[in-house]
């Protein structure tokens, strides 16, 4: 499967740079770039990107951004940002990174490349208690504190779930959870 | 790339010898105001006898059955696309009033079957879904085809701009994949009845028709207006 990645980035030159760099790469499509935040968030329900590849000064609280939609968020980086602006980023891309730097920090983030490796198709325990808490209507960090993981584990683990179950909407695997008794009546609502 | 000419439908072509070859492309036709009994005519014919634009027709058959088919900007602009709005429209209609129902009610006799609680969930993410969609077709029909319209018959409508439109313009297949993988997958045995079956290629179809739904807005309808817009601005 593609990783599906959206560049959010007001520079023309920038954003060209990285469409030729990535240009040929059989891992990533590269969607319609976002050259402002301004549509961001109804761009992210529509085009549901794995990775998005953003400029950090565009936006104050990249978080917000993932919803509940397992999304892997990596910073682009051309001049001194702050280390507490990072944090909230599971990667950072320099722009003066050379291409096969950044290709490789992009595979790193993208966990669907991991799983492709393993042999089991049945939800892991872990997985399988991030499912719970997903059809419980939790939030990615909700899930994180609960099992005291960080928010990019999470969103791995929800990765493995919909490559295991073929279900990628929220209200799916509630479905799912339910026909597999994963989760009894009363804990719904 | 380079063989789709020859292999791209022509007009010569006997209208029943397509549908015999892509039996699939027959939910197209009503939606293409073309009806059964075209006997052995031509498709060019058959066109012109309902009133529908030979070009179009088959920009649109051509699209449906080659998967890696995507019709150039010239060979959009040099077809007559009058009948686009029209039949967008109608596919909106047969979705929503002929397929979601009929999935609907199969699902209705599936969920009879399961205990209570689940059944309720199950039908309730059908009946989400079901909103999304006709949510979705609503604001196109509200928003985005009054604009097309005013610009074909050359008006200078600047309520709406076609660049809004891929930037909202959201996935209505995916629910429907996760509804098929939960139908045959994960159902329990005791449900496994003619319904399971009948709605499993119920929803494959409607997924492989929306796919080309959502593929002729995007990469036909869009480069038009695109077009239409510049044209009709300068």
């Amino acid at each position: 499967m593609k990783q599906r990645l959206l560049i959010v980035e007001p520079s023309e030159l920038i954003i060209e740079g990285l469409k030729s760099i990535l240009d040929g790469q059989i891992r990533f499509k590269v969607l319609e770039p976002e050259m402002s935040a301004d549509h961001l968030e109804e761009r992210l329900l529509a085009a549901h990107p794995d990775i998005v590849l953003m400029n950090p000064t565009l936006v104050d609280n990249p978080t917000r951004l993932r919803g509940d939609q397992p999304l892997a968020l990596v910073a682009l980086v051309y001049q001194y940002v702050e280390r507490d602006v990072l944090k909230n980023y599971d990667a950072v891309v320099d722009i003066r990174d050379s291409r096969a730097v950044i290709l490789e920090t992009l595979a790193q983030v993208s966990p669907g490349e991991v799983d492709a490796s393993k042999s089991s198709y049945e939800l892991t325990k872990r997985e399988t208690a991030v499912l719970v808490q997903l059809a419980q209507g939790k939030t990615n960090k909700e899930i994180a504190d609960a099992l005291n993981v960080s928010v990019h584990t999470v969103i791995s683990h929800r990765k493995n779930i919909t490559h295991k179950t073929g279900i990628k909407s929220v209200a799916g695997l509630t479905v799912y959870a339910m026909l597999n008794n994963l989760i009894d009546e009363s804990s719904l609502l | 790339m380079k063989d789709f000419k020859s292999r791209l439908f022509s007009s010569e072509a006997r209208l029943s010898d397509l549908i015999t070859a892509y039996p699939s492309l027959l939910s197209l036709l009503t939606r293409l105001d073309i009806s059964l009994g075209f006997g052995d005519r031509s498709i060019a014919d058959v066109c012109e006898a309902s009133g529908v634009d030979t070009g179009f027709f088959l920009l649109i058959c051509n699209v449906y059955t080659f998967n890696n088919y995507i019709p150039s900007t010239a060979a959009i602009l040099g077809t007559d696309m009058t009948g686009l709005v029209p039949y967008l429209e109608k596919s909106h209609r047969y979705y929503v009033d002929k397929r979601l129902p009929h999935i609907e009610r199969h699902l209705d006799a599936i969920a009879q079957k399961l205990s209570g609680r689940i059944g309720q969930v199950f039908i309730s993410f059908f009946k989400e879904y079901k909103k999304e969609v006709e949510a979705h077709f609503a604001h196109e029909e509200r928003d985005v085809f009054p604009h097309i319209r005013a610009l074909m018959t050359g008006e200078r409508d600047k309520t709406y701009s076609i660049g809004e439109f891929l930037h909202t313009h959201s996935d209505i297949e995916g629910k429907l994949d996760d509804l098929l993988n939960i139908v045959f997958k994960y159902l329990p045995p005791q449900v496994d009845d003619d319904n399971v079956l009948d709605v499993v290629y119920d929803i494959l179809r409607l997924s492989e028709d929306l796919k080309k739904h959502t593929f002729i807005e995007e990469k036909i309808m869009v480069p038009l207006v695109k077009h239409l817009e510049k044209a009709v601005l300068s």
